[in-house]
């Protein structure tokens, strides 16, 4: 972990008109969770909401976030400024991993837990296992768009048909895709906390370490891309 | 002291080829890349840089290749062509940080000497999205220099710097090769590398087209035959006259109208062609350089003498 990349990240991050963005997907999914608090009493919206939260609001605040603290630099070249360093390429990539994380964890997985809240203040542990659900994805999906920043230009359009057409699609169509699907992971730690969530039919144990496995394997990634990173001229 | 050696290296993208077989040593002192836009020169300092993999041949720093080898930024500085884009950080945020990714023990004074040297002291806690193009360009330079380097390579520094501040930027890059550091620098201006660099090596079309002492160079480049168009009262008697001297190599009659001249020694047909005009009773209308352009002299170059 390198603090002054991790500064750097944090400030091209929060710098940048993605950073509303960022900060707008959370607010609309909580204004989402008022609304229906207020307009009706029964527990109906609730899965609804958190569902969307989960699906759809998380990826896309982890997608934005990975891109920005590694695709402007990527594709404007500045990046030389950072690789023409004595820096270990893996420090790197985990460096800017870690301040997309935490902003996914911050605007991704938290705002799940405030959702819950609100719209189920008697129940907090199913809130708080949407949480788990959000961290545990949210921290692959971080990881694996970092990976997708440092090795395409078109990592934004690719991760967004990830997460619409694998994750989302695929996913509600095909059963067998849970092995493989991020949201199913996270979801079969959530529903370890609370089975109110939906279970996932997958064991704990391949859950939690298929996350791991792909954040470590995407964060490995990462670093080797920006270790053989190209400059190219104008010319 | 460290040395640079590339070795046959070659790159090509594709089907293209940006740079062909080129082998040379850069040593101590200041080494000055010559050649027009598009010669390969960028590609050639992503290759001396650690930016690019040779796709043949090999680059060298102090015997090591450089491709995949992060410990060699400890001796490299590089001071890309391309914009800073820290818009949101002033200079000597941009500088120290430079300064704390090299590791060094005492960032803050490593920035404040590395903003002195290029005279950045004074706007240094301005944004960099305010500086002039000039400003940049140190700033550039200020991070580049911030871990003392003994390598330092610049892509064309002086593009789109004003005239001030290139000669504040050429006496700076002639003091630091005084110190007995190895600079490579680029241009595809002539005039800059010449008073700049004692040494230059030219590249064209991906080729290495010549390298050594810059006199050497400049008399290769300006002892070949030069074109001239010359217009006048009566093309045909001034073309036979023009023959009968030593100085002129060919004489072409143009569709149009006028001559192209071929000139051997510029010297002695300036002299001679007021002479022929008077005796033969021949108006000059005129006379201009047709082919001054430097690609024509790097032209001439690759192609050897005619």
């Amino acid at each position: 972990m390198n603090p002054t990349i991790a500064r750097l990240s944090a400030q091209a991050l929060l710098g940048r008109r993605r950073g509303v963005v960022l900060l707008v997907i959370p607010a609309l999914l909580i204004g989402l969770a008022v609304l229906l608090r207020v307009l009706t009493d029964a527990d109906g919206g609730y899965d609804a909401v958190l569902t969307l939260g989960y699906t759809l609001a998380l990826p896309l605040v982890a997608l934005l976030a990975a891109s920005a603290v590694l695709g402007p630099e990527i594709d404007d070249g500045s990046i030389v400024y950072l690789l023409a360093k004595p820096v270990s390429r893996h420090v790197i990539a985990l460096s800017k991993f870690v301040v997309a994380w935490l902003a996914t964890l911050a605007l991704g997985a938290l705002p799940l837990v405030v959702a819950g809240l609100i719209m189920d203040s008697g129940n907090p542990r199913r809130a708080l296992a949407w949480g788990a659900a959000g961290a545990v994805a949210g921290t692959t999906y971080s990881a694996l768009f970092l990976a997708l920043a440092a090795v395409t230009r078109h990592a934004v359009v690719a991760g967004l048909l990830f997460v619409l057409m694998w994750e989302g699609l695929l996913g509600g169509l095909l059963t067998g895709i849970k092995w493989v699907s991020i949201g199913a992971w996270g979801r079969q730690v959530g529903y370890r906390f609370s089975a109110r969530l939906d279970d996932a039919f997958l064991p704990l144990s391949y859950a939690v370490l298929a996350a791991l496995v792909v954040t470590l394997g995407a964060l490995w990634l990462t670093g080797d891309r920006l270790r053989s990173f190209t400059l190219r001229g104008d010319e | 002291m460290s040395v640079l050696t590339l070795d046959a290296a070659s790159r090509w993208f594709g089907n293209v080829v940006a740079v062909n077989g080129i082998s040379m040593t850069v040593g101590p002192g200041i080494t000055g890349l010559l050649g027009p836009n598009g010669a390969g020169k960028t590609t050639l300092i992503a290759m001396m840089a650690g930016f690019l993999a040779p796709s043949a041949g090999t680059v060298t720093l102090d015997g090591k290749p450089i491709w995949r080898h992060t410990d060699a930024y400890r001796t490299i500085g590089l001071v890309p062509e391309r914009e800073l884009s820290f818009g949101y950080l002033t200079g000597r945020q941009f500088v120290r940080a430079n300064a704390e990714l090299h590791g060094l023990p005492d960032p803050g004074a490593a920035t404040e000497r590395a903003l002195a040297t290029v005279e950045m002291t004074d706007p240094a806690d301005r944004r960099i999205d305010t500086y002039s193009k000039g400003m940049r360009q140190r700033a550039k330079l200020a991070s580049a220099l911030v871990h003392d380097p003994a390598v330092l390579l610049l892509d064309e520094p002086f593009n789109g710097v004003d005239p001030r501040q290139r000669m504040h930027l050429m006496a700076l890059l002639r003091r630091m090769g005084e110190e007995g550091r190895t600079l490579l620098f680029s241009s595809h201006i002539l005039e800059e590398v010449e008073q700049v660099a004692r040494h230059i090596e030219v590249v064209v079309s991906g080729r290495h087209a010549a390298s050594g002492d810059f006199g050497t160079i400049r008399r290769l480049m300006t002892d070949r035959p030069m074109q001239y168009a010359v217009a006048s009262s009566d093309d045909r008697r001034l073309a036979s006259a023009l023959m009968t001297e030593p100085s002129v190599l060919g004489v072409t009659l143009r569709r149009q109208g006028g001559l192209d001249v071929s000139v051997a020694d510029l010297g002695a047909f300036a002299v001679r062609l007021p002479h022929l005009a008077r005796e033969g009773g021949i108006r000059i209308l005129e006379l201009t350089p047709s082919d001054e352009s430097l690609e024509s002299v790097f032209a001439y170059l690759v192609g050897g003498p005619a």
